[in-house]
């Protein structure tokens, strides 16, 4: 118990990651099992005792200090525990040898709400200033010194030289002292089974888009849903049948999703978006309703008869890690892909279909789907490396995702230009401006930016004759209009330039409303753009 | 005729004791014609006084602290006793809080108190320990006046401080302590654990590193860091002034541990507020216990409390049925310390 109480203490006063990781992996090495793991769940607010409370403390504290000295000492030190640990007693005579981790938690783990006030004393007793601290601590449950399970999990990887990726995966399913981990990472021995659990493998995940463009033969789109990121696993075997539907982090959402998880009966980890039917979001067969009603169904330890018939979940598929015992996450996503479209029609159809991969000739093609994408459950369009294995965690080059939720500002239209091919008979390349200041003091527009998607045919139609109408020059296919309309220009994003006469440069601007409501001189102002550039 | 109450000669004002008959204040907050002063701490000993009375060395600390003392000075040795206006009858005992720190015990109409100043009760190389004397009125400090704080031996601490130099090489450990007291006593106590070692100091610290010595307390090698080279400071201790310890100051130092001694640091959101790595509970203050236990050892008629945590002191005295108040005494810090 020493020597988790210096590292205790030690990490309380280390302000930076890379110190705390030392700490931890130093401590990992050099104490014994089962202590090191019972360390570790106690630091990670991973152990719990019923019988133990704050208010055991407290009166255990009554019965040996005076209220008023404790109250005085409580409010000046600000924490029960430690007010606690420097006011206990000393026991007369010497201290018997201080108890180790793994008595403690033992102990406590038996104890009951009567045998605890005598037990913890003589746990105190057995204790120096720092090991009482530490002991109360552990045992209320109380750490609270920002240890996550990922730095933990980080610290042990460290401490092995093993992967933590690895860690990720055989740690889950592990209870505290987590000795077989240990016994694989310190000691070589064989990892720890995850095939027969319905254990959670760690997601892979996407790294913003930064490009300007990606080569489509290399990357297949598919679309971002607007739900939760779910992972659900089905295991059947000598210890029976189990599925489990776990939430990004890894946490086991089983109970809040009863209908999803009663679905699966094929032995599979499926790596999908979670989504609740939504009859007025037609956009795909059997369309998704809006985050807002995923939002009823979430955080909820049991769910209503009701909200099962209002807000039916399903999960809309990614990916296929397991099949049949089967690991495919060494696989390319190609690869996984065909196992999947396999998979699903065998699948309860209203409980999962698969995401669609999106058609596009080019980038710009796809560009062009993605801003016309009107389904309020599509978040953007994720791009996958088609030869990429499914890796946990993020890894530069494999997946992108490109989101939708962009930036908004209005803009006049200044100029127009005929499209190519089918669109060569419609004013459909667009450029608009910002004012340069205030337009009823003689501020001018600044072109800010060029449009030529982001509308549909009919709004397209609308535009060109617009154009027709009001039309005030013409420089060979360009003509310049009157500047009387205003868009909604949607973007990504904004920089600034030296290129530019206004100075910014927009990335993947696309008309995202027309604003025949908005008269021109309250379109936006330069400054409100250079507002939002990002770097 | 009617008698005066008892202690009414001494009277506590919001700046200082009124030691009524001499015309003479203790530690007065503010500039007067005739101060007795406990000890050199800034907070006890201001300048500007028409005439101080104070050990040898506290008078030659305020004499480097505020410059050659222009006013006129009555060194009392420790031990000695001075009769000041009104026949009051002032001795001066150690208080083993600092060098030169003393108890100033005052005798008048057949009554005795004893103002302490500052004082502790462990052991401390650079001045001698403090004295019970028996008295009527005990004025005693309370700046630790509270339960939780029980400071360890100074021992332990110490091996703390060399275990952390030793097991990250190639680092300093940057120590901050009060300049005066606290800085030279941590150098002693290393000295006293084996440690032979140059010892490297902040230019704050030098002065009264070199009074000290004057006056005979021994602290071994010591060297300015200033235009030390940095690699002459990996594995070294360095001393500096606790406001130093996170200043730019520190950055040409060798990757410091941060540690700091003070009583202070037994509570760990402390340690944690100054951003320090390696708190040493190293106090020159009497803690809960030496409070408690000097109490019972003098047994005063009445015990008056100064600066500090009154509050839980004046409990304890009444838990142990002791005549015991609290003075409502301005101009006195929490010392770093
Ligand atoms: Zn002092
Ligand atoms: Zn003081």
């Amino acid at each position: 118990m020493n020597r988790f109480a210096a590292l205790l203490d030690a990490l309380v006063l280390t302000p930076s990651r890379n110190a705390k990781l030392a700490l931890l992996a130093d401590y990992m090495r050099e104490t014994p099992d089962p202590d090191r793991g019972w360390a570790l769940a106690a630091l990670t607010d991973g152990l719990d005792f019923p019988a133990v409370k704050a208010s055991l403390i407290r009166s255990l504290m009554a019965q040996r200090v005076d209220p008023v000295l404790w109250t005085l000492s409580r409010d000046y030190v600000g924490d029960t525990a430690e007010t606690a640990s420097l006011l206990w007693p000393e026991p007369p005579g010497t201290r018997l040898p201080a108890p180790s981790v793994a008595e403690v938690v033992e102990t406590l783990h038996a104890t009951t709400r009567a045998t605890a006030p005598t037990i913890l004393a003589d746990l105190l007793d057995r204790l120096d200033v720092n090991g009482r601290y530490a002991l109360l601590k552990l045992a209320t449950g109380a750490m609270r010194i920002g240890i996550s399970a990922r730095l933990a999990k980080v610290a042990f990887a460290q401490a092995f030289s093993v992967s933590v990726e690895d860690v990720e995966e055989y740690w889950h399913g592990q209870a505290p002292p987590y000795t077989p981990l240990f016994d694989w990472a310190a000691n070589g021995a064989e990892p720890p089974r995850t095939d027969l659990l319905p254990l959670f493998r760690p997601f892979m995940l996407a790294h913003p888009l930064e490009a300007e463009s990606l080569d489509l033969k290399d990357y297949a789109a598919e679309w971002k849903w607007d739900g939760i990121r779910v992972q659900i696993v089905h295991v059947a075997n000598e210890l029976g049948r189990e599925t489990r539907v776990y939430s990004r982090s890894g946490d086991d959402i089983s109970g809040a999703f009863p209908e999803v998880t009663a679905a699966l009966t094929t032995p599979c980890v499926l790596d999908g978006e979670l989504l609740v039917r939504g009859a007025h979001q037609g956009g795909e067969t059997g369309g998704a309703a809006s985050f807002n009603a995923l939002q009823q169904r979430l955080g909820r330890k049991t769910v209503s008869k009701a909200m099962l018939a209002d807000y039916p979940a399903f999960v809309r598929l990614y990916d296929l890690l397991i099949e049949d015992g089967e690991d495919l996450r060494e696989w390319s996503w190609e690869q996984r892909r065909a196992r999947l479209e396999a998979l699903v029609p065998r699948l309860d159809a209203t409980r999962f279909d698969i995401s669609q991969v999106i058609a596009a000739r080019d980038f710009d093609d796809l560009a062009e789907t993605r801003s016309r994408a009107r389904d309020e459950a599509i978040e953007g369009v994720m791009l996958k490396r088609r030869d990429s294995p499914y890796v946990a965690g993020r890894r530069t080059g494999l997946w992108y995702k490109w989101k939708r939720d962009p930036l908004l500002i209005d803009c006049v239209l200044m100029y127009a230009q005929r499209g190519s091919g089918k669109r060569s008979s419609f004013y459909s390349d667009f450029t608009f401006g910002c004012w340069n200041g205030d337009p009823d003091a003689g501020a001018e527009l600044l072109p800010v930016g060029k449009a030529y998607f982001g509308f549909t045919d009919e709004e397209l139609k609308f535009l060109d004759r617009h154009v027709r109408q009001h039309t005030i020059g013409k420089f060979g296919p360009v003509r310049e209009t009157d500047k009387s309309l205003v868009f909604e220009v949607a973007f990504d994003s904004v920089h600034a330039s030296k290129r530019h006469k206004s100075g910014v440069a927009m990335r993947f601007p696309r008309i995202s409303r027309i604003r025949t409501d908005k008269p021109a001189h309250e379109a936006d102002r330069l400054d409100a753009l250079k507002a939002l550039i990002a770097d | 005729m009617t008698m005066a109450p008892p202690f009414s000669w001494l009277k506590p004002e919001p700046f200082g004791l009124h030691v009524i008959p001499a015309d003479a204040w203790i530690d007065p907050a503010r500039a007067v014609d005739t101060a007795l002063v406990t000890h050199g701490h800034a907070d006890h000993a201001r300048g500007g006084h028409g005439l101080t009375v104070a050990t040898p060395e506290t008078l030659a600390i305020m004499a480097l602290r505020y410059g050659v003392l222009e006013t006129a000075a009555t060194p009392v040795a420790y031990g000695e006793t001075v009769t000041l206006k009104g026949g009051v009858k002032a001795t001066y005992l150690p208080a083993g809080h600092v060098l030169g720190s003393a108890q100033i015990l005052l005798e008048h109409a057949g009554e005795r108190v004893i103002v302490t100043g500052d004082y502790k009760r462990r052991a401390d190389p650079t001045c001698p320990p403090f004295q019970v004397t028996p008295c009527d009125v005990f004025v005693t400090e309370a700046t630790f006046g509270l339960p939780v704080f029980r400071h360890p031996p100074i021992a332990d601490e110490m091996a703390k401080l060399l275990a952390a130099r030793e097991n990250e090489q190639g680092r300093c450990v940057l120590v901050g302590a009060y300049a005066l007291g606290k800085a030279q006593r941590v150098i002693a106590e290393l000295r006293a654990a084996g440690y032979n070692d140059t010892i490297w100091l902040h230019g704050a610290m030098e002065r009264m590193c070199r009074l000290y010595q004057d006056h005979g307390v021994d602290l071994g090698d010591l060297q300015a860091v200033a235009g030390a080279p940095k690699a002459a400071l990996a594995n070294a201790i360095i001393i500096c002034p606790p406001s130093a310890l996170n200043d730019r100051w520190s950055r040409r130092l060798p990757e410091p541990v941060t540690a700091m001694a003070s009583g202070w640091m037994r509570v760990r959101q402390r340690a944690r507020q100054r951003g320090v790595e390696l708190p040493l509970i190293i106090s020159d203050h009497a803690d809960w216990d030496e409070l408690t236990q000097t109490i019972g050892q003098v047994n005063p008629a009445e015990t008056w409390i100064t600066h500090g945590r009154e509050e839980a002191l004046l409990r304890w005295c009444e838990l142990t049925q002791r005549k015991a108040r609290a003075l409502a005494l301005v101009g006195y810090e929490d010392e770093d310390d």
